[in-house]
């Protein structure tokens, strides 16, 4: 197991090595200048401007940028904010609880729903309850995040005045109030995305189910006498979670996605909403900063699927 | 022995197609919007900016089938224009992540070197490239560029387009590698190789039609995923320019009027939720029609 986890890692590096090389080739070429405002600015003058410039280096080869850009991000320094003078470290960590805590929620309700809904569908595929289910999951993932949030607000917020639509960090209440508060103003983000990823998920775990299902050992299981229930849940459906492990950690670039627009629409103040707000604001070293955390996020998430396949799937050998 | 009628590969396509009956009212309902898209403007002419405070925020009426807008706009005339849009960048983008994907998975499939490999490793990078933030980023650092090189619309549709199309190729470009691996080892293409057929021939004219069935699938399902990310991006405020209404755009302007005004809202969202479930569905049936193996 230990050089398997190795291996992994080692096969991550790159991944991220080439991840960053994409980021900094795009900021590298996009015109204009961080300096640009300086440029401008009359009260600036230009010899400040040009030792400004050498004074971070602007003007070395582009290797030479990149490799102090890479060191400075993976050493943790990822400058000032132009707009609130915060280190955009300290910015990010502040704000990256929020985010995961909702992403991951969301996750985990998208899988409490698809699991048993696609696994009692492939078992009786093409009965109306799985048609109905099938016609649900077009449904469901063709409906945008935005516009699933914007209906949710409608219905939940405006017409039955149930949920708050704004999401609050500063909930004064204490003790299960503030729980019970929170809870609350989290309802609808989670659900958008959950139910967004649940429609796909919905769809892998059938077809992986009825792939598994045809198989001879099924069939030796229900020869041997094995009770049907036993014969789903302990023999087909631990194998049939196999490639849904990897499919959800191929989701994940989607999710942080989906994630942005939840986070945009419901005004919760995670990664994705900062990295809007900064988009807005010309903010460019925290725009960096979150692209970089997200191609982070995916990088880890991707590391955990293959590892978690490597546990669950014993033909892969560690060796 | 009676001799059949020859049928053509595409009227047996439309034959399978038809079996599936979500997918043929699907194709119908798109091609409705289509023709109201494209004929629309000439049969509803009604200027998209005319402003008339005097029917602010007002509901479905004759005047006005879907409404107005906080300016008295008419969103008839409005989602007419954006659908469009909306629709020219769903096309274009998918086109440039078919393209790039059948070129990187024809070359890469072909390949028998490193070249191969390099190539599916870029893929698998790009796969796991988080998408939106990257396009935000993207469109945030070239905006202002192409928006003085093509003008305001030209520009970010370029912009647009190249970069949804540029993150959308990568499925495109593993499925024509499987399909090119396999067939380049099947007995009518070493037929063709034996008869002296250069590389191109064989991929043009051997290869590549027979491996355009999960091509043409995965280009409708872009389709949608396109209009998805346009809208998206128009959402978030990041993608057209105020004055030029995509679906995504109205939705964004609509958003702060949902308590008074939800109407605004409700139209261009159906409408985008329309064309990519509709598109959707026909890529359902497509997949069924052009699976050979599939018995139907």
């Amino acid at each position: 197991m230990g050089s398997y986890l190795l291996r992994r890692l080692l096969i991550a590096i790159p991944s991220l090595l080439g991840i960053s090389v994409v980021l900094f080739a795009v900021l590298a070429l996009a015109p204009g200048d961080p300096f640009e405002e300086l440029a401008t600015n009359p009260a600036v003058p230009p010899e400040v401007r040009t030792a400004l410039r050498t004074k971070f280096g602007l003007d070395d080869p582009i290797a030479v940028r990149y490799v102090r850009w890479l060191v400075a991000m993976l050493g943790g320094d990822w400058g000032f904010s132009f707009v609130s003078r915060i280190d955009v470290g300290a910015l990010i960590m502040q704000r990256l609880p929020t985010t995961l805590f909702v992403i991951g929620s969301s996750q985990l309700l998208a899988i409490l729903i698809a699991l048993p809904v696609g696994i009692y569908a492939a078992t009786r595929p093409y009965s109306l309850f799985d048609q109905i289910a099938n016609a649900f999951a077009f449904v469901g993932f063709s409906l945008p995040t935005f516009f699933t949030g914007l209906l949710f607000i409608l219905v939940f917020s405006i017409w039955l005045d149930w949920l708050p639509f704004v999401y609050r960090s500063d909930i004064s209440a204490t003790g299960w109030q503030w729980y019970l508060e929170h809870a609350r103003q989290a309802i609808m983000p989670i659900a958008v995305l959950a139910l967004f990823q649940a429609a796909s998920l919905t769809r892998y775990v059938r077809s992986a189910m009825l792939d598994v299902i045809r198989l001879d050992y099924v069939t030796t299981a229900r020869a041997k006498g094995l009770g049907e229930r036993v014969v789903i849940l302990k023999h087909v459906v631990r194998n049939a979670l196999i490639p849904v492990v990897t499919l959800v950690a191929l989701q994940m670039p989607a999710i942080f996605g989906g994630a942005i627009i939840t986070e945009q629409i419901f005004r919760i103040p995670g990664i994705g909403s900062l990295l809007i707000s900064s988009i807005l604001a010309n903010d460019t070293p925290v725009v960096m900063a979150v692209t970089f955390v997200f191609a982070c996020l995916v990088v880890i998430f991707n590391l955990i699927a293959d590892i978690l396949y490597g546990w669950l799937d014993p033909r892969i050998t560690f060796a | 022995m009676g001799r059949s009628r020859p049928v053509s590969p595409a009227f047996e396509a439309w034959r399978r197609f038809r079996r599936h009956p979500l997918a043929l009212v699907s194709a119908a309902v798109l091609l409705m919007m289509i023709a109201a898209i494209v004929l629309g403007p000439t049969l509803w002419p009604v200027a998209i900016n005319d402003i008339d405070f005097s029917a602010r925020l007002k509901g479905p009426s004759w005047a006005h089938p879907f409404g107005t807008d906080d300016l008295g706009q008419d969103l008839l005339a409005r989602m007419l224009y954006g659908g469009r849009i909306s629709l020219a960048v769903g096309l274009a983008a998918m086109a440039v992540a078919i393209l790039v994907g059948t070129l990187i998975g024809a070359v890469a499939g072909m390949s028998r070197s490193w070249l191969g490999s390099a190539l599916m490793w870029l893929t698998d990078l790009f796969l796991s490239l988080p998408q939106l933030p990257l396009l935000l980023l993207v469109i945030y650092l070239f905006r202002d560029f192409l928006k003085g090189l093509f003008g305001p619309e030209g520009g970010v549709f370029i912009l647009i387009v190249a970069v949804i199309g540029g993150l959308r190729w990568m499925p495109v470009a593993r499925l024509v590698r499987a399909q090119f691996l396999s067939l380049r080892e099947k007995e009518f293409v070493e037929a063709a190789r034996a008869l002296g057929a250069s590389k191109s021939r064989q991929v043009v004219r051997h290869i590549l039609p027979n491996a355009l069935g999960p091509v043409i699938v995965a280009g409708t399902i872009d389709v949608a995923a396109a209009i998805i990310a346009e809208s998206t991006l128009s959402f978030l405020g990041l993608g057209f320019p105020p004055d030029i209404p995509t679906w995504g755009r109205i939705l964004y302007d609509a958003k702060d009027y949902l308590d008074i005004a939800p109407h605004w809202a409700m139209f261009p969202g159906a409408a985008i939720f329309l064309a990519v479930l509709t598109i959707n569905f026909i890529g359902d049936g497509l997949r069924d029609a052009l699976d050979p193996r599939k018995v139907m």
